[in-house]
């Protein structure tokens, strides 16, 4: 993962403004920009960015920005589920990210993050997959998930999953119809409306919220400074309705059992939170329409 | 807890919202900047084909004869008494590699403070590749203790006489010209070796926190909008962010609100 080298006097510094001097005292959580240890920074998302995609977000958390585009396209059901579609992800990790990223720099952590996904989508509540079939056994819909990273600024998982979740919403998959001929043979005909199309529910898409654990209290959203004083983080993937789908843990340093009960508890009350938001706004720009002014990368 | 998403707002043009008569006159690479031979050429330019071309992305300074054009995105280059923040990167057999935010890694002779962290240094002289060497001139300089650091772009940081500031609001802000910018709590006592071998790894009082976090804060606000950085204008830009919650002043419209206002109070104050 990206990071900075930090001297030893500013990692006390950070250390130091996450936990309390006494253990009493509870209130005292000042972080270096001077959120609680609860508090997200500003996220802006936008959806719909990339033109020739079935589905598209754009999700800025502080200094990480997230690219997703969603495209839809026919294949065959795997043997084991002839009745479903299912979802395919890839994480490229640009060299615009950090230099670190450059050639294959980037490959272990793009694979990380993709298996991290699969795992998070590796439930049946997650997306309906049995929407995407067309006919069993035969065709149905793959979605591929294209993850890019433009820049590394602290909580990949977070923003990555706040913008897939963005992309499956917006994505807009064609509607089909099999006609079958006299002679048994299936004709598959597309819909002359280009806006006559699918859309998949997301209400059980999970996001992920990361959980770093510094000195002995644990902050959501890190920064990457923050990122570099932390031993352990807890990655809790959670629906909007506080369901935990999936848990993982990452870095070198151990968890205590009390702690990842904490950990997850606060995963859980922080990712309800942040499923509202998502919804809202994502119902606030759809209801826009076309009266949204579209910033895209230029703006 | 708070949780904040919103759309993205496109940016305003800063000479918009300035109300700004004269533009600055904005070159990129390539661009003819005159076409009268009598002027001098200095930095960012070059002649050619009886034209004199930019051949850095600037603004277009005029001094009598001579034009150049000043980068307004840059790395840093050194100049010999510029006072600069930087980070150990590596470690030699009679030397230390400076990370500075320059082209090249500074160094840093033995001759200075022993232990790696993050140190304050002088330039002393600058080699023929860009390289520069840096001294620690007296024990005022030396390694730095608990505090934060901000990256800005060097563009943005003033050149002026004394670059260690004390600010009445009760931390202490080091402006280094490679764009570093140090802030770190007053010390209560002067030591003598304040450059001293051992950081003082004391807890940081609440108090002296907040004023760090909204310092930095404002500094990353006045960065976003294209701000000199000096002590003035920090310091009326902490001032102006002062009825706002510390999280707050990263807000876009919050932050365009607190910068008009340091603007404001500059003109006022030069005028």
């Amino acid at each position: 993962m990206a990071s900075v080298a930090l001297s030893e006097a500013e990692k006390v510094y950070i250390v130091h403004g996450v936990q309390p001097l006494k253990i009493t005292v509870l209130k005292e959580d000042l972080r270096v920009d001077g959120r609680g240890c609860e508090d997200y920074r500003c996220v802006d998302v936008e959806t719909d960015v990339v033109s020739n995609t079935s589905g598209s977000a754009r999700v800025k958390l502080g200094h990480t920005d997230i690219l997703v585009g969603v495209k839809a396209e026919m294949g065959t059901p795997k043997l084991e589920k002839p009745n479903e579609g299912y979802l395919e992800f890839f994480v490229d990790c640009s060299a615009n990210a950090t230099p670190e990223f450059e050639g294959r720099g980037g490959d272990d952590l793009g694979t990380e993050i993709a298996n991290t996904l699969y795992r998070i989508f590796n439930n049946k509540s997650s997306v309906d997959l049995k929407s995407l079939c067309i006919s069993p056994r035969e065709h149905c819909w793959i979605l591929y998930v294209d993850v890019l990273l433009l820049e590394c600024g602290g909580n990949l998982f977070d923003a990555i999953s706040i913008a897939v979740k963005a992309a499956l919403f917006n994505t807009r998959i064609p509607r089909v119809r099999v006609l079958e001929d006299e002679e048994g043979s299936k004709d598959i005909e597309l819909s002359d409306d280009p806006y006559d199309c699918i859309r998949l529910s997301v209400e059980n898409v999970p996001c992920i919220v990361t959980l770093c654990k510094i000195g002995y209290r644990h902050v959501v959203d890190a920064t990457l400074q923050e990122e570099a004083c932390s031993l352990a983080s807890l990655l809790v993937s959670v629906t909007s309705k506080g369901v935990v789908t999936c848990m993982r843990k990452v870095g070198k340093g151990s968890l205590d059992p009390e702690s990842i009960f904490e950990m997850m508890e606060t995963g859980k009350r922080v990712g309800k939170v942040l499923h509202t938001s998502l919804q809202n706004i994502l119902h606030k720009e759809e209801s826009l329409g076309t009266k949204r002014q579209k910033v895209g990368f230029l703006g | 807890m708070a949780m904040e998403m919103r759309l993205p707002v496109a940016r305003k043009p800063l000479s918009e919202s300035l109300g700004r008569e004269s533009k600055k006159h904005l070159v990129v690479p390539g661009d003819t900047i005159t076409t009268d031979t009598g002027f001098m050429r200095g930095h960012g330019t070059y002649m050619g084909e009886e034209k004199l071309i930019a051949s850095v992305a600037g603004s277009v300074e005029r001094v009598n004869k001579l034009i150049c054009v000043k980068a307004l995105k840059t790395r840093y280059n050194g100049e010999v008494g510029d006072i600069v923040v930087g980070r150990i990167t590596e470690v030699q057999q009679k030397r230390w590699k400076v990370e500075t935010n320059s082209r090249l890694d500074s160094v840093l002779l033995l001759s200075s403070m022993n232990l790696p962290g993050g140190e304050l240094a002088e330039v002393q002289a600058v080699f023929s590749d860009g390289a520069v060497s840096l001294h620690t001139r007296s024990l005022k300089y030396g390694k730095l203790g608990q505090g934060v650091l901000v990256q800005v772009s060097p563009s943005l940081v003033k050149r002026q006489k004394t670059h260690f500031h004390d600010l009445p609001c009760g931390a202490s802000v080091i402006l280094g010209n490679n764009g570093f910018i140090w802030i770190y709590p007053t010390p209560e006592h002067k030591e003598e070796d304040a450059g001293g071998f051992i950081a003082n790894l004391e807890p940081v009082s609440l108090a002296d926190r907040e004023v760090i976090s909204r310092l930095r804060n404002c500094i990353v606000s006045l960065v976003t909008q294209r701000m000199m950085l000096y002590d003035t204008s920090i310091l009326y830009c902490y001032e102006a962010s002062l009825p706002h919650p510390i999280k707050d002043i990263l807000k876009p419209e919050i932050m365009e609100e607190i910068v008009l206002e340091t603007r404001q109070r500059l003109l006022e104050q030069e005028g």
